[in-house]
């Protein structure tokens, strides 16, 4: 089967293309991309009218928690991966937090299995940095590399160790995988449940300092320097935080970074009368933090946006913010809080999202993904930015509904969701 | 005349108004207390419910106390006592409370935000918060105004010293935000561990020398020291806390000859304040107590009365 996009506005850094023009796909990759493609009569061919709409390299979350197995309740590998697909995402990579944890090679199977089923997204797995993401023994990465991850992270149980964690960075150089950490140091954040601040002041919450997480950066940041391995910081939040990267990547040592959208769409000062669903880790930060945010994807310190999508069911939002789990849903909110607040803001360009949300992410993963260069896997996203979109999660395809932007009015519409040449969501 | 809000969760919701009209409203009320027969039948009918969470002897017999006193029917509920030993959730006791129409609920609990939690789930119901956390007691500080304005006549201009664990405090930031909205000058003290950042968005000075604080201070309000929500990490023994943070008949030397020194209670006698100073004639601590009483009474009066007279 073949797909004819014809005059979008293709969209792909890695080869310098941000003009209308027509994209061929046939049998699963990218077969051209020209001004103007003209199909003989006996080729058959689905032909999408795409003028108006923006078409990129399918977008990637390389951060997003799935919840199987063990936690089938708030999400699965099915449903996340539909919940990408309407999300305008092609490839997520799922976190190894799972029950249990994905930290072996048949977990790493299983979960692979699953994300081939389901059949939408392409669903890759992170392998636990440590057996049970207890901090204390290196799991079985070399194996777990074997079955299929990308990555490795304890992400949601930040590695303390830090002899633990430079044993883990040497170690995962050589497999060439990435080490992503969740910074946090557990001794000051403890007991917290939002940032310390003024607004914990006024809200009478106990507080987790920035600092907790700039520490941990700093460390991290010097361990990669020590060792040569890729630390990949996940979702930064403080402006102080982001700095640490700055200089870390001045000195060239091998460090990146991903922001989420909360993190430069929201303050702990939005949180209002104690709802939940602005409760995550790390939390929200200071506005100042927010402009930080904002000024490091602008200016190209920060190198993705993920979202780290944190299903988690009423029951455990619907309670105090004290006890509350941490973490909001992202996957269908992305894409148009990051036209209406990024694009639409001129934060920053086009090319520059795609380069965000596409091209990085696949580069940090080692992702064939991330460009529409001919004969590459046929995954691409299709948006249409000028759309005016009501977020209504009753109508999301995530299992759950804890996300604080429920009637928001955002600009920014997937389309068409194409992976491997096969259009997994399409809302034309 | 009634307040503005339909329940009194926190000082901060509260208008200058709804204060004043409050602290006006528990003067009258302190005269029936004064009379024989204490009893009025202003709330007959009405019923009131206390839900405790956290051990508070003074609280919750001072609001129970106030119901009575108004003829309501009170009862109340603690968390040892109640479904929650058997995991009914928050918001299922606040329905399920609901389910029996009660008038007024009053919530104490441990954790900041609960009641407006169940403010928010519960909406047939009018609450009152009786300490949320580290969040608020308003309560408290209105009956803390009340006697202040009894002995100073006034809050505007008085220098207001609050001394102790100001972070822990739901009764630090009550009365920071009262006495502040008032125009008293507030300050507070006590060590930077047990101070929270930006203590200064109340308009407050932070001060962590006490000899400084107290320098012409109008009121010393002394606050419990939490020892349960301490874990000794804030400071190193309560030996060093009472040598830097006690209150002492010395210290108070600092203070104008008239000040008044006051105490939310339960008193930690000679950890957070000299048996000297608690007793001795600067104290109104008892006068607090009285106070409570009547802030209470009138509370329960302004959200659950008819609005037709005291029925004094
Ligand atoms: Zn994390």
């Amino acid at each position: 089967m073949k797909i004819l996009i014809r005059q979008g506005l293709v969209v792909d850094p890695t080869q310098d293309i941000n003009r209308q023009c027509d994209l061929l796909l046939e049998e699963g990759r990218v077969a051209a991309i020209d001004s103007k493609i003209e199909l003989s009569p006996d080729q058959k061919a689905e032909v999408v009218e795409a003028r108006g709409w923006v078409v990129t390299p399918g977008l990637i979350d390389m951060h997003v928690h799935l919840r199987e197995p063990g936690r089938e309740d708030k999400e699965t590998v099915e449903s996340g991966a539909r919940a990408a697909a309407a999300g305008g995402f092609t490839s997520v990579m799922c976190m190894p937090n799972t029950d249990p944890v994905i930290d072996n090679e048949s977990v790493v199977r299983h979960v692979i299995e699953q994300g081939r089923r389901a059949g939408s997204a392409n669903v890759h797995p992170a392998g636990a940095i440590t057996k049970g993401q207890a901090g204390q023994e290196l799991a079985e990465i070399g194996e777990m590399a074997r079955a299929g991850i990308v990555a490795i992270s304890d992400d949601g149980y930040p590695v303390m160790n830090s002899q633990v964690m430079r044993r883990a960075m040497e170690y995962a150089r050589l497999f060439g995988l990435p080490v992503l950490d969740h910074c946090e140091d557990k001794h000051l954040s403890a007991g917290g449940c939002m940032n310390e601040s003024s607004a914990s002041t006024r809200l009478g919450l106990n507080g987790m300092a920035g600092v907790a997480e700039e520490i941990h950066i700093a460390r991290d940041i010097m361990l990669s320097r020590l060792t040569g391995c890729h630390a990949h910081i996940c979702h930064i939040s403080t402006a102080e935080a982001l700095q640490h990267v700055r200089r870390g990547k001045e000195d060239g040592i091998a460090v990146t970074t991903e922001v989420c959208p909360h993190h430069f769409t929201l303050a702990d000062a939005d949180i209002e009368n104690y709802d939940t669903n602005y409760k995550m880790s790390p939390p929200l930060r200071t506005p100042r933090d927010v402009e930080a945010m904002l000024e490091g994807l602008r200016d190209g310190s920060i190198d993705c946006i993920a979202t780290d999508h944190a299903p988690h069911t009423s029951l455990e939002k619907d309670t105090t913010f004290e006890e509350a789990a941490f973490g909001i849903i992202g996957l269908e909110t992305s894409l148009p809080l990051c036209v209406e607040h990024l694009l639409r803001k001129e934060v920053v360009s086009l090319p520059r999202l795609v380069q965000l949300m596409s091209v990085n992410p696949a580069r940090i993963l080692g992702l064939e993904r991330g460009t529409l260069k001919k004969g590459s896997v046929a995954d691409v996203t299709v948006f249409d930015a000028e759309r005016q979109v009501t977020v209504d999660s009753n109508a999301f395809k995530s299992k759950s509904r804890n996300t604080p932007y429920q009637g928001w009015v955002l600009h920014g519409l997937p389309v068409l969701t194409i992976v491997s040449g096969r259009i997994v969501h399409d809302a034309r | 005349m009634k307040l503005s809000r339909k329940h009194v969760l926190g000082i901060a919701e509260l208008s200058l108004q709804d204060i004043e009209l409050i602290l006006k409203t528990a003067r009258s009320f302190r005269e029936i207390t004064e009379r024989p027969l204490k009893k009025v039948p202003t709330l007959r009918g009405r019923s009131v419910i206390g839900l405790f969470y956290e051990p508070s002897t003074r609280t919750r017999s001072s609001f129970e106390l106030a119901a009575k006193r108004l003829s309501a029917d009170a009862v109340n509920i603690s968390a040892s006592t109640s479904s929650v030993s058997k995991g009914e959730t928050l918001i299922d006791t606040g329905l399920t409370l609901q389910a029996m129409r009660p008038d007024v609920v009053i919530v104490r609990h441990p954790v900041a935000g609960s009641v407006h939690l169940l403010a928010r789930r519960c909406r047939d119901i009018r609450f009152v918060n009786a300490g949320d956390g580290m969040h608020e007691h308003p309560t408290q500080a209105l009956l803390d105004a009340m006697t202040i304005i009894d002995n100073k006549d006034k809050l505007e201009g008085l220098r207001v010293v609050i001394v102790g664990d100001i972070r822990h405090s739901r009764v630090a930031r009550s009365n920071a935000l009262l006495l502040s909205k008032c125009g008293a000058q507030v300050a507070v003290c006590g060590p930077p561990t047990l101070i929270p950042l930006d203590f200064h968005q109340y308009q407050v000075d932070v001060e962590h020398d006490m000899g400084k604080a107290l320098q012409g201070a109008d009121v010393v309000m002394m606050l419990r020291t939490q020892r349960e929500r301490q874990h000794e990490v804030f400071y190193p023994s309560t030996k060093e806390y009472f040598n830097l943070y006690g209150l002492n008949s010395k210290k108070m030397e600092a203070a104008k000859p008239d000040a008044i020194v006051m105490h939310p209670g339960p008193i930690n006698r000679g950890i957070e304040i000299d048996p000297a100073m608690a007793d001795g004639p600067h104290s109104v601590i008892l006068e607090q107590v009285t106070n409570g009483l009547a802030v209470r009474m009138a509370v329960l009066y302004l959200l659950a009365g008819s609005g037709e007279g005291l029925g004094i």
